[in-house]
């Protein structure tokens, strides 16, 4: 109905861009995660100020923020993906694996075999649920048992420790450029680079509408099939690159991780804006979301709350941010209505 | 449309169509019966200590939470909505009754009803928003999994309560009668099962939540308060999950705020198995206590041939994606087998894909 109701602009196109930002859901909840940062640091100082402060509100969000972007890539599709924990921990392992029994092997091969194995788990997914026209819900759910019973049996007793891992590796870990964490850096290249593809590429374009209306992509002639396996992929080599990042940043790797971490990652992305029925949503929101989420577990202690009701507090933010999404979705349907009748 | 025309021409009805006996084996819940009789046969001949006397004991008390909350969330995917928060109103309530128990002092049977009311009040947040507010159930539900969890683990830390009465400890391992291999934790579920049963198949409400699971516009023009389902099956799914919380402490002798995590991907595995349809409008309660009891038999076992827990949770998750996809190919298979011979019999084509045509609401809560 909004094409009818369209009418060109009548403010220049930086006016537009400004007023669209300032009412845009990414900017809203990185004022809240501003804001946050900053009431934590006034009464805490050395959360932001101290070289270790800034670093850990850098660096702890990295992990989620890989997962959220992946997960986002899903859901756009009208999908989830609740496998992406069970995909970490069985790549965090993999990665380990790979560093003790094949010790020389450069950083960067370690990085991309985990990509690649992640995306063979993603690929499983998306075949599944593509072909077998079965919800992903469904097919994701039953893949989180699997994954997660395949990395347990095959670790069984074993754990990856810092000790078997090069410190060359473990140094990622903690290195940084410009006062900027490496792993930071790779989560914001990589948020770079799907959120680009996302925006202007035809095939991220294509995303979008077939989460919009996954029969009306079909009878347009987009290939639906093809663009959510390749959404799954996206988001199994994602959730494969955290592994490696999970390695660098923990230096250990126990059964329990990445357990949970699929439902981090979806109320990340639907505090970020992402609609869960797909068709809307950036992966900037998802990612400032995962963003605001991490931040907030570090900063409750900080201002005197018991780090036990961190997950009441992400709770309450997710089921705010959706009931946010809806009355604001009313309004606007409101106002259009308003201006078909006048 | 074209299915309306050729219907007034020659009227059937296509769940007749076939006499009563193949109506009743050929469906997914006989199948999954069919597979737990068959497992159990098997696991009685060939696994050791399969047929003593502890195993159904022990099998039945594992369960139970299982079973006992697989009956609402049956009701509420059949409508097309789900219930993610289902642990952590377990955890919560296990909380609950530690604390009322421990640090007010109220007796066992108070706490109980406490806790089962709180988890009608958090059942009812879940309906309030999903069925009132218009949210989609899988946002709510994660948001109120963690909501809930987050109080549960609030509210006590890391500590657990363990001092509660022997006396009903004991209840919540007890036998029927000395014995028996069946426990008390039965009787209760028993009597739930009936009441839903009678609820989801044999009253107006329970047509009602099949029409809202197949259509819920045309639920709506028909007269059913489509909301007002909705709601209501939240608010049970609540209390159920409660009740089971409180089992589940006694059970184990402990109210932690971490208890049963998790729990709600087992429920939701096990009642999908049971041949419920995720897409809603389709399912029925023997299915899905077959559904439950597979998975428990399949445990018990694995666990007697000292499988890990791990290799239980793939063959669990592998019969989960085959059980879906296993409907999905027959009835590709089939439709594709009625096509062939319609065309051989020199009939028109077939008009168009029925199932595409669904309407615009079925569509939306087809995914994800």
């Amino acid at each position: 109905m909004t094409d009818v109701l369209e009418r060109p602009h009548a403010a220049s196109t930086p006016a537009r861009v400004v007023a669209g930002l300032v009412r845009s859901r990414e900017i809203a909840v990185l004022s809240v995660l501003v804001l946050l940062v900053v009431a934590t640091t006034l009464k805490n100082h050395p959360f932001l100020l101290s070289s270790t402060g800034w670093r850990d509100l850098l660096l702890t969000p990295s992990l989620l923020l890989v997962l959220a972007v992946g997960q986002t890539v899903v859901i756009i599709t009208r999908n989830v993906d609740l496998s992406v924990g069970s995909v970490l921990g069985l790549s965090a392992y993999f990665a380990g694996r790979l560093f003790i029994d094949h010790p020389g092997l450069p950083v960067p091969v370690v990085f991309a075999a985990c990509m690649l194995f992640g995306a063979a788990l993603g690929l499983v997914n998306g075949v599944l649920v593509a072909w077998g026209k079965v919800p992903a819900l469904v097919i994701t759910l039953g893949t989180l048992y699997i994954y997660r019973g395949v990395f347990l049996t095959w670790a069984g007793s074993n754990r990856i420790n810092a000790s078997d891992l090069p410190a060359g590796f473990l140094k990622l870990g903690t290195q940084q450029v410009l006062s900027i964490p490496v792993l930071t850096i790779i989560a914001a290249a990589v948020l770079a680079v799907v959120g680009y593809v996302l925006h202007t590429a035809r095939s991220g374009r294509e995303l979008y509408a077939i989460g919009s209306d996954p029969e009306a992509a079909d009878l347009y002639g987009l290939k639906v099939g093809r663009r959510v396996i390749a959404a799954f992929v996206v988001s199994g080599a994602l959730a494969g690159l955290a592994g490696v990042i999970y390695d660098a940043r923990y230096g250990t790797v126990s059964s329990g991780a990445g357990a949970n971490m699929e439902l981090q990652a979806v109320g990340a992305a639907v505090i970020g804006g992402v609609a869960i029925f797909g068709g809307s949503g950036t992966v900037w929101g998802a990612a400032i979301g995962g963003f605001l989420l991490v931040t907030i577990n570090r900063a409750l202690p900080v201002v005197g709350i018991s780090d036990f009701w961190q997950q009441a507090v992400v709770g309450a933010l997710i089921l705010a941010a959706i009931v946010l999404d809806r009355v604001l979705a009313r309004r606007q349907d409101r106002r259009l209505v308003a201006a078909r009748d006048s | 449309m074209a299915t309306t025309t050729r219907a007034a021409a020659v009227r059937t009805y296509p769940a007749h169509a076939h006499t009563w006996w193949r109506r009743v084996l050929m469906t997914r819940e006989s199948a999954v019966i069919a597979l737990l009789v068959l497992v159990y046969a098997y696991s009685y001949g060939n696994v050791p200590n399969f047929d003593g006397p502890l195993t159904l004991y022990f099998l039945f008390l594992d369960i139970a939470p299982i079973l006992l909350i697989a009956l609402p969330m049956t009701l509420v995917i059949v409508t097309g909505e789900i219930d993610l928060s289902v642990a952590s109103v377990v955890g919560l309530s296990s909380v609950l009754v530690g604390r009322l128990h421990h640090d007010a002092g109220l007796s066992i049977p108070v706490a109980l009803v406490l806790a089962v009311l709180l988890g009608a009040v958090c059942g009812a947040v879940n309906g309030f928003l999903v069925a009132y507010v218009g949210l989609p159930s899988l946002a709510v539900t994660i948001g109120t999994l963690a909501l809930y969890r987050g109080v549960a683990v609030g509210l006590l830390g890391t500590q657990a309560v363990t001092d509660f009465p022997q006396k009903w400890t004991r209840l919540a391992q007890d036998r029927i009668a000395d014995g028996s291999s069946y426990p008390v934790i039965l009787v209760p579920f028993v009597l739930l099962l009936i009441g839903f049963a009678w609820l989801l198949h044999f009253t107006p409400f329970g047509r009602g939540v099949f029409q809202v699971g197949l259509n819920d516009e045309a639920a709506h023009f028909s007269g059913v308060d489509v909301e007002l389902t909705k709601f209501w099956l939240f608010v049970l799914c609540g209390a159920v999950s409660a009740f089971a919380g409180v089992y589940y402490t006694l059970r184990y002798g402990s109210a932690r705020g971490d208890n049963a995590t998790g729990l709600e991907l087992q429920v939701i595995a096990a009642v999908l198995l049971g041949g419920v349809s995720i897409f809603g409008g389709r399912g029925a309660l023997h299915g899905v206590v077959a559904g439950v009891l597979l998975i428990g038999v399949i445990q018990s076992a694995m666990r007697l041939e000292n499988y890990t827990v791990n290799v239980i949770n793939i063959v669990i998750g592998t019969l989960l994606v085959l059980s879906v996809m296993s409907s999905v190919v027959t009835t590709s298979l089939l439709a594709r087998l009625r096509s062939l011979a319609r065309t051989r019999a020199g009939g028109t084509p077939p008009p168009g894909r029925p199932r595409e045509a669904a309407s615009p609401s079925t569509r939306e809560r087809q995914q994800p």
